[in-house]
Order: C-alpha cells, then sequence, then structure tokens
C-alpha cells in the first residue's frame, strides 16, 4: 500500500472496534466468573429449603423473626434419614440480636446451627473449633465468631478465644473464629456468629422453627432430583397434596448460577454490542479508503484489464487489500484491547479475562469487515470500462 | 489473420447517436506491419480499440485466427487479449513504484503462469526490446520515456501475442528515441514475424511501416504498401 499514513489512520478505527469489543466482552466476562465464584464459595451441590411461600433469587438471607414457622428441626432429620442423595443437612435457626462484650457491642445475626453447617457451607475456623455434636447435646451456651464480629466486638487483631460475649444478655463463651471469606451482597459469612442450633431454639428464639435447611447433595448430577425427593418428603410430612401450595420453597444453587449467568451474559453481549458500532464505522473507514484508492488506479486497473485481466482478478485483487488492512488492524485491536482489560484489572479493580474464543471471533469478524466493506470499492473497480479507465487522468 | 467485414460502430448517448465508423473493411495476414493512419477524430483509435478487444462493434464482423470475435463477453474478451494481443500505449501506462522485472511479469500473472517461469520469459522478452540489463531491478518510475517504452514493448510480448498493437507508441517521446522504438518495431516485425499494427496520426512515423491504411471520418481512404519506407535505429544492450 502506497500511502502508510492513510492506510493506518484507516486501520486505528478497526483497532479502536476489534480492542473495544475484546475489553468490553472481557469485563462482561470477568464480571460473570467473579458471580459465579461468589455463589459457589456458599458451598458446592447446595441446595436451599425456606420456610414459607415461594420466593424469587436474592432472597436467600432469611431472618427468623416475622417469616413463616413451617419447618422443623424434625423435617430436617427426615431428609436426612429418608432420602439417600443427601450428603449432608444443616438446618438453622437464625435471627438478628444485639451482642456485646466488654464495653462494645454491635448488632448482628446469630446463626444456631449443627457441626454439619461448616461442610455443607464450606465454613474453616482460622482459630479454635467449629460447634460440635456435644455442644448441640447440651445446648452450651458457645459461640464462634466472624472475623468482622472480632474487630468489632474485641478490635483488630485480639485473640478472642475464651472471651465472653452476651447474645440478648445471655452469656456465650466464644470457643472459635471463621477464616475471612470476604464478600458481602448474599450475606457476609464474616459478619456472622453461630451458636449450637438447640442452644438458639431454647435460649433465643424459644422454638423448634428453622429459618433455612441447606442440604448438600452427594454430587453435582444428582441435585435436580435431590430437590424433587425433598419436596415430596416434605410436601407429605406437613400433609400438602397440592405442590403450588407449599408452605416452603427450595432454591437450587446450580438455577442461581444459571439465571446469574444468563443475566451477566445478557450483559456481555450489550457491552460488546455497543463496542461493536465503533466497529462498523471503523468499517465505513476502509470502504472509504477504499473507494479513494480505486479512483487514484483507475488508470492502473484499465491496464490490467487490457492485459486480461477478468472482472474477477480485479475484485479479488482490491478485496485482499482491504481484507490485509482489516486483518492488520484486528490483530493490533486484539493486543490493545488485552493490554486494556490487564490495566483494568490491574489499575480500576474490576476483574477482566480476555478468553480464546473471543480472541478467534474478532479475528474472524475483522476478516469479514474487510470482506463486506471492502466488496463495494472492489465491485466498482472491477466494473470499469477499460478504454474509459486507460484515458483517466 | 485479421478479417474485418463492414465494421460500424455508432455511440448513442440519450437520443444523439454519432456514427464513428461507418463501414471498415480490410484484412491483414501474419507478419505484417501495418499503420493505422488518420487525423484526431478519424476514428482510428475506436477502430484499434475494437481490433484490440477492449470495444465491440455495433455492427460487422471482425475474426481474428478465423474466429469471429465481435459478438463474445466481457471474460471471453479477457481470455483473447490475454493470449492473443499485446499492447503498447503512448503513455506506457506501466505499474509505478513497481520493478521493470514485475511490470513485464503482469500479463504472465494474468495468464496463470508459474512464478519461477515467469522471471525467465520476462527477461527473455527484456532483452529482445533492448533495455539495458542493469535496469531491471529499478523501478519503472526512474527510468527515462524510451525505456520506459521499451519496458512496455517487452511486456507485450510476454504473452507471445499473433498480434501487437501500438497506439501512438512514440507520441510521448523524442524524435530520436522514437526512431529507436520504431527499428525495436521493425525489428520485432522481421525476426520473429510479429504482426504488429501500430496507430498514428503522423505520416512520418507511419513510414517506417510495410503498409498504410488510412482512415478519415470514419471510412478507409486508402490502403496500400509504403513505397518510402524508412529504416529505424536499432540499439543494442
Amino acid at each position: 500500500m502506497a500511502n502508510k499514513a492513510r492506510s493506518g489512520l484507516t486501520i486505528l478505527g478497526i483497532v479502536i472496534g476489534i480492542g473495544s469489543v475484546i475489553a468490553m466482552v472481557s469485563i462482561g466476562q470477568g464480571v460473570q466468573s467473579s458471580i459465579t465464584s461468589s455463589i459457589e464459595s456458599l458451598g458446592s451441590n447446595l441446595i436451599m429449603v425456606q420456610p414459607g411461600t415461594q420466593r424469587g433469587i436474592g432472597s436467600q438471607v432469611s431472618s427468623g423473626r416475622g417469616s413463616s414457622q413451617t419447618l422443623t428441626l424434625a423435617d430436617a432429620e427426615a431428609v436426612k434419614q429418608q432420602i439417600s442423595l443427601v450428603g449432608n443437612v444443616a438446618p438453622e435457626a437464625s435471627s438478628r440480636y444485639q451482642i456485646t462484650a466488654k464495653g462494645t457491642n454491635t448488632n448482628t445475626q446469630v446463626v444456631g446451627t449443627t457441626t454439619a453447617y461448616s461442610i455443607v457451607r464450606n465454613v474453616s475456623v482460622a482459630s479454635g473449633v467449629f460447634i460440635s455434636d456435644q455442644n448441640v447435646n447440651n445446648s452450651a451456651k458457645v459461640a464462634v465468631i466472624g472475623p468482622t464480629v472480632r474487630v468489632d466486638l474485641f478490635g483488630e487483631g485480639v485473640d478472642p478465644l475464651g472471651k465472653t460475649i452476651k447474645i440478648n444478655k445471655i452469656e456465650f463463651k466464644v470457643i472459635g473464629m471463621t477464616k475471612e471469606k470476604g464478600g458481602s451482597g448474599f450475606s457476609n459469612q464474616d459478619d456472622m456468629i453461630f451458636i449450637p442450633i438447640s442452644t438458639a431454639q431454647k435460649f433465643l428464639t424459644g422454638n423448634d422453627y428453622l429459618s433455612t435447611m441447606s442440604i448438600q447433595a452427594v454430587d453435582e448430577k444428582s441435585m435436580t432430583e435431590l430437590q424433587n425427593q425433598v419436596s415430596a418428603l416434605l410436601l407429605s410430612r406437613h400433609g400438602i397434596t397440592d405442590p403450588t401450595k407449599a408452605d416452603f420453597s427450595i432454591m437450587n444453587q446450580a438455577d442461581i448460577v444459571s439465571s446469574m449467568s444468563t443475566v451477566t451474559q445478557t450483559l456481555t453481549l450489550l457491552l460488546g454490542a455497543i463496542a461493536g458500532i465503533s466497529l462498523v464505522v471503523g468499517g465505513i473507514g476502509i470502504m472509504n479508503m477504499m473507494l479513494t484508492t480505486v479512483t487514484e488506479r483507475t488508470r492502473e486497473i484499465g491496464l490490467r484489464k487490457a492485459i486480461g485481466a477478468k472482472k474477477k482478478d480485479i475484485t479479488v485483487q482490491f478485496l485482499s487489500e482491504a481484507v490485509a488492512l482489516t486483518f492488520i488492524g484486528g490483530v493490533i485491536g486484539i493486543i490493545l484491547g488485552w493490554l486494556a482489560s490487564l490495566a483494568m484489572t490491574r489499575f480500576a479493580g474490576i476483574t477482566t479475562t480476555v478468553s480464546i474464543p473471543s480472541v478467534f471471533l474478532a479475528i474472524g469478524v475483522s476478516g469479514a469487515i474487510g470482506i463486506i466493506f471492502g466488496y463495494y470499492p472492489a465491485w466498482r473497480a472491477a466494473k470499469l470500462n477499460p478504454i474509459d479507465a486507460l484515458r483517466y487522468e | 489473420m485479421i478479417d474485418c467485414k463492414n465494421i460500424v460502430k455508432t455511440y448513442s448517448t440519450g437520443s444523439i447517436s454519432t456514427t464513428i465508423l461507418k463501414g471498415v473493411s480490410f484484412k491483414i495476414e501474419e507478419g505484417e506491419f501495418v499503420a493505422i493512419m488518420g487525423p484526431s477524430g478519424s476514428g482510428k483509435s475506436t477502430l484499434m480499440n475494437i481490433l484490440g478487444l477492449l470495444d465491440a462493434p455495433t455492427s460487422g464482423e471482425y475474426y481474428l485466427d478465423g474466429h469471429d470475435v465481435s459478438k463474445l463477453n466481457d471474460d471471453e474478451l479477457a481470455d483473447i487479449r490475454k493470449n492473443k494481443i499485446g499492447f503498447v500505449f503512448q503513455s506506457f501506462n506501466l505499474l509505478k513504484r513497481t520493478t521493470v522485472l514485475r511490470n513485464v511479469m503482469l500479463p504472465l500473472v494474468y495468464a496463470g503462469v508459474k512464478s519461477k517461469e515467469r522471471e525467465k520469459i520476462a527477461v527473455a522478452a527484456l532483452i529482445h526490446s533492448g533495455l539495458e540489463k542493469q535496469h531491471y531491478n529499478h523501478f519503472s518510475n526512474q527510468l527515462s520515456g524510451g525505456q520506459m517504452q521499451r519496458v512496455a514493448i517487452a511486456r507485450a510480448l510476454v504473452n507471445n501475442p499473433s498480434l501487437i498493437l501500438a497506439d501512438e507508441p512514440t507520441g510521448n517521446l523524442d524524435s530520436k528515441t522514437g526512431e529507436i522504438v520504431l527499428g525495436t518495431f521493425q525489428d520485432l516485425n522481421e525476426k520473429q514475424n510479429r504482426t504488429i499494427i501500430l496507430i498514428t496520426h503522423e505520416r512520418e512515423v507511419a513510414e517506417y511501416t510495410n503498409r498504410i491504411i488510412t482512415i478519415r471520418d470514419g471510412e478507409i481512404v486508402e490502403d496500400k504498401k509504403n513505397s518510402r519506407r524508412k529504416a529505424g535505429s536499432v540499439s543494442r544492450p
């Protein structure tokens, strides 16, 4: 290509177009994977049963006070005994209470549960121990606190083990602290206190009802079947024949992941489409430049035709030039887009991932743009009458 | 080899039609060196376009090597041009920013000749055209007018055409260089028995050929052997 400056500026449009598509798609995919991983950090192969009628996504966090009282410990026991696809069951009775320690206080979520909770919900302790079966059997007044609670009650870096806290004015001894999990939104585990469920029901809630039942399936593929079996069992235990009138709702972690995926995929598509508009503009720039080139080379085209070039030969010649331009622009754009997404991850804290399929897609798209936007100029060139073209000044 | 019967060419724009060629007939045998001479507006360029298959007659027949080529489509005409006709233009029409060798090889590309062969054939044609070897890898726009025309002649030869059509080949050259180019044509005609048709408006140029067809106002007014043939100068590398 003769005029390097002109070609360079025209390619710039494609570079920006492809670069922004790559960057936008990488943002979308980064959002998707971070959402997926935060959902998956709740636990794996998880289904959650909550009292009350069917609710939508996002209402996972339940506070005991004020919501329906239809699930009992006995239900949890039955599920564990009677359904083989169950790996573990963790019943919860939770509510928010005022917590005090020496001279400090905070208001936070108190979750009464069993030792199975640490398995089902993927909780590990940073120091001390989690609730044990014995604690539950004895209705012991022991508590495992989260790192945020530790900071609120005792200060940063202070070892809370052995210290006393008062939950709703009742004394509890701290026996462990959970490992920091981070995150917010879906219930921040770092800002919770775990006590034995028996203790919670005896001294705090005063009843036998659960706020949530978390069930872990034996493996991923059993989840749908497990959900069906749990539902059937609970319906029969509660004496309900019409499933639409169930007094509980079941949330399947896999379902949540897939509906979140749908949302983020739509987001990614939208971002990509907006970036795609700039790509169209870049293509128009290519078409403009090629038209100018064809006009400038009219005599050359006439000569080629006189020598024996057919319409097809001329068309292919100019199409290849257009595709070469867009291809170069595409490769540069991919590199720039990748650098941009790296910069965003580093400096803006937004996680981004550049996927290999999107790179191939970008290459294909830039080639296609060359063909689509180069076709009209190439057609014009091929159509030239050799006699007139040779006479062109 | 060329048989034109009553060639008529009319251009119409809207309701106005102009008849440029009013029924031209002649025969040219293989190995002839013919000038088609006439003032501007006489129709000689139009006739050349038709002879060169760049244009089709409105009526009449044109037989090239025994085939009626007056009613072919664009692609078929391109094929015949590729195989049978070599052009030399007044303004050389070489590709700029391209070497001499690549310019000469261009018709071979369209003819589908493999790249190793192309260079060999191009060099052979350049030798016949008389261009000095040192220029072979120079860019075409670095050459003088006469040298460029020699490159154009080599390009015209490269597909071994039955017919060479030269349109005012000396029009952009000074008289001395023009003589050399005309001498090259004579050489090609005598030594290789090439059929050459030369279009010109200058009698002095036409007198380098063996036969002069004079055309005026779209009709042939004279067609006879050239008795006062001049010899062009030959310059060998």
